[in-house]
């Protein structure tokens, strides 16, 4: 496993329909592979494909063809059941709204994934989700609804529940486009941390040069292609 | 708990559906309830003093008799005859008895007679009865207001508005006449009242035996009063002692089929209120749940990232029914008893008895709320299959 790519796309295609005999190819082949354990900027302008793309690795939509591995498990996406099942062992998700359930408090929301995937909850898992959010900086607020945290901490939230299921590979899009710098800041550094102490490989769309020039690799898509990676 | 959180945070909503179902279990249950009771009250006013089947000798019905020309038809009058006996009727008493849902079999001779003290004569029925038997078929005792249902010799219990006519009171003497010219001075052991006063100045209960000879009958018994154990199967249970018997058998449901047909008219009512009812509360937990699912789009659509199935999520939704509908049918199976309760102590008769009793039963209740549980669940279905179908893509898009 441990020399498999934790993604590699070949070929990817994919395109909409926009209920015209009209086609948008948005995305035309790509081909990328991730290391474990890599942490890697997706950057473009806008409507190149950014989220497009990582939606398909995400397995959150399909693509029109090519290939998708995640994992060392090449994906058909036709298993409903086996593609949900492998999203939720597999990938973390950052998103640039953070995305919280407002139900439930900081804590809880971060045991949501662990909840899922067994079905049940116990207090091993709360005790993790408490760990999880200590390193966060956020152990006073975990017992707290979303809507009572700032939007850096909603977003430091996100992150740890993007990660407790420990999964090889987290997806962010433009998970710090919608804080201050210093809360950007933060965030990213929480995800760099991880990313080296645990091996987690990330991908992260951004906006923002200042932090891609902080990743290891920077992958540049323009109009639906890779152009430098 | 998913649902529960989700439920709980559209607070407002959650109540107000609540109390929708809470008050659409409670009215189903107080209304079947009630009208339950009203029929109860009914059938026993009714049958109370009435056996379920009556076997009666042939009669000679009036008949019509084609001339042998064929030209003319000539109706022949039933001639005014003396009283006719069941025939065999002591070999048809086992039969009877053997017939599965018979639970008492009590023969009778009855026919008119004068009740006559002094001199006023009043005109009545006289009605000649094995007691024990007869006790089986109606609960004389429970109606009687003086003496004892007990006939024996010359005993004689009558009603108490003949008793009043004739100024008649425990241990009295009575002349009893019949139409057979034959007559009898007999002692008034009991008096009773049925609730009916055309009854209660009519009846005159004797032993058998006195009035088979009072009546001519000699041995003879002019009706058979039979009781079942399940009331709405008398019918069927007549034609069966019929088809054994060969004599004629008549059920309740044949002498009183408007009853029966207001009855049923009852139930048909019941049943349509109760079915708007429940379509009232299957559209109230459809729309607050359709709403719900528009709203939390966003959370459905994040909860899918996480690798929740789409199974997964159509059970949050569906538990979200099925919570609704369980905690209504809960709180509403209260509110009924209570309405019931209510119902019973406000509502009384002109002398403060109560008018009738709602009959609140367990299978009522359980039905209900049994009934209540699958609509919320049903009623979840459509919500909760939109929001397993939703694309996450698209819930996650719009921040
Ligand atoms: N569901 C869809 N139907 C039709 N077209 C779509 C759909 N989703 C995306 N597109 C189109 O695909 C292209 C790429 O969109 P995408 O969201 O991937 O861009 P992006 O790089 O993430 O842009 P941004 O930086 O603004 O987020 C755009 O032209 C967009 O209009
Ligand atoms: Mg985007």
């Amino acid at each position: 496993m441990a020399d498999t790519p934790v993604l590699r796309l070949a070929q990817v295609r994919k395109s909409y329909n926009l209920g015209t005999p009209i086609e948008v190819e948005v995305l035309h082949g790509i081909d990328l592979t991730l290391a474990r354990g890599e942490f890697a900027a997706l950057i473009g302008p806008s409507g190149s494909g950014k989220s497009t793309l990582l939606n398909i690795v995400g397995l959150l939509e399909r693509p029109t063809s090519g290939v998708v591995e995640l994992d060392g498990q090449t994906v058909h996406g036709d298993d409903e059941a086996s593609v949900t099942a492998l999203r939720g062992r597999s990938l973390g998700f950052v998103f640039q709204f953070h995305h919280l359930i407002p139900a439930f408090t900081a804590v809880e929301n971060v045991m949501m994934p662990r909840i899922i995937g067994a079905g049940r909850a116990d207090a091993a898992m709360r005790a993790e989700a408490l760990a999880l959010l200590e390193r966060m900086g956020l152990r006073e607020h975990a017992h707290k609804p979303p809507r009572a945290l700032s939007g850096g901490q909603q977003q430091r939230v996100a992150i740890a529940r993007a990660l407790v299921r420990r999964p090889p590979l987290v997806l962010a899009d433009e998970p710090t486009g919608n804080l201050d710098t210093k809360s950007a800041d933060e965030a990213f550094a929480l995800m760099r941390e991880f990313n080296r102490n645990q091996a987690v490989a990330f991908l992260l769309v951004t906006h923002d040069p200042r932090l891609a020039s902080r990743c290891d690799r920077v992958i540049e898509l323009l109009d639906g292609r890779v152009v430098s990676a | 708990m998913v649902a529960l959180r989700f439920l709980r945070e559209g607070r407002m909503q959650t109540a107000l559906i609540l109390a929708g179902i809470s008050a659409g279990v409670a009215v189903s249950i107080f209304l079947a309830a009630l009208i339950a009771g009203l029929q109860s009250s009914i059938i026993v006013r009714t049958l109370g003093t009435q056996a379920h089947v009556v076997m009666r000798p042939p009669e000679e019905r009036t008949r019509t008799v084609l001339e042998p020309s064929g030209a003319a038809a000539r109706t022949v009058q039933t001639r005014a005859q003396r009283l006719r006996s069941i025939d065999q009727w002591q070999a048809m008493i086992p039969l009877i008895e053997a017939v599965p849902g018979v639970v008492a079999v009590s023969p009778m001779a009855s026919g008119p007679a004068f009740a006559v003290r002094g001199d006023a004569s009043k005109s009545v029925a006289l009605l000649g009865v094995d007691t024990a038997r007869f006790l089986r078929i109606v609960r004389m005792a429970d109606y009687m207001v003086q003496g004892r249902f007990a006939l024996q010799g010359t005993d004689a219990v009558i009603g108490l508005d003949l008793a009043k006519d004739l100024g008649l009171a425990l241990g009295d003497k009575l002349r009893i006449r019949s139409a057979e010219d034959r007559d009898e001075v007999v002692t008034v052991t009991g008096i009773f009242d049925v609730g009916a006063r055309d009854l209660n100045r009519r009846w005159v209960f004797i032993a058998i035996k006195l009035a088979q000879n009072l009546l001519d009958l000699a041995g003879g018994v002019s009706n058979i009063d039979i009781r079942v154990d399940r009331l709405f199967e008398a019918e069927a249970i007549a034609r069966r002692i019929e088809g054994r018997t060969g004599a004629l058998a008549e059920s309740w449901m044949q002498t009183n089929a408007q009853l029966l047909a207001a009855l049923s008219n009852q139930t048909l009512t019941n049943r349509l209120i109760r079915g708007f009812v429940v379509l009232i509360v299957a559209l109230g937990i459809a729309s607050v749940l359709v709403v719900s699912v528009v709203q939390k789009s966003r959370e459905i659509g994040i909860l899918r990232a996480m690798g929740a199935s789409r199974r997964a999520i159509l059970g949050v939704f569906l538990l979200q029914g099925a919570i609704l509908g369980a905690l209504g049918a809960g709180l509403g199976a209260l509110g009924g008893l209570a309405l019931a309760r209510a119902f019973a102590r406000v509502f009384r008769n002109p002398d403060g008895t109560v008018l009738f009793r709602p009959e609140v039963t367990v299978e009522l209740v359980a039905g209900t709320a049994a009934v209540a549980l699958a609509v919320g669940v049903l009623a979840a279905a459509i919500p909760a299959r939109r929001a397993a179908s939703l694309d996450p893509v698209e819930a996650i898009r719009h921040g």
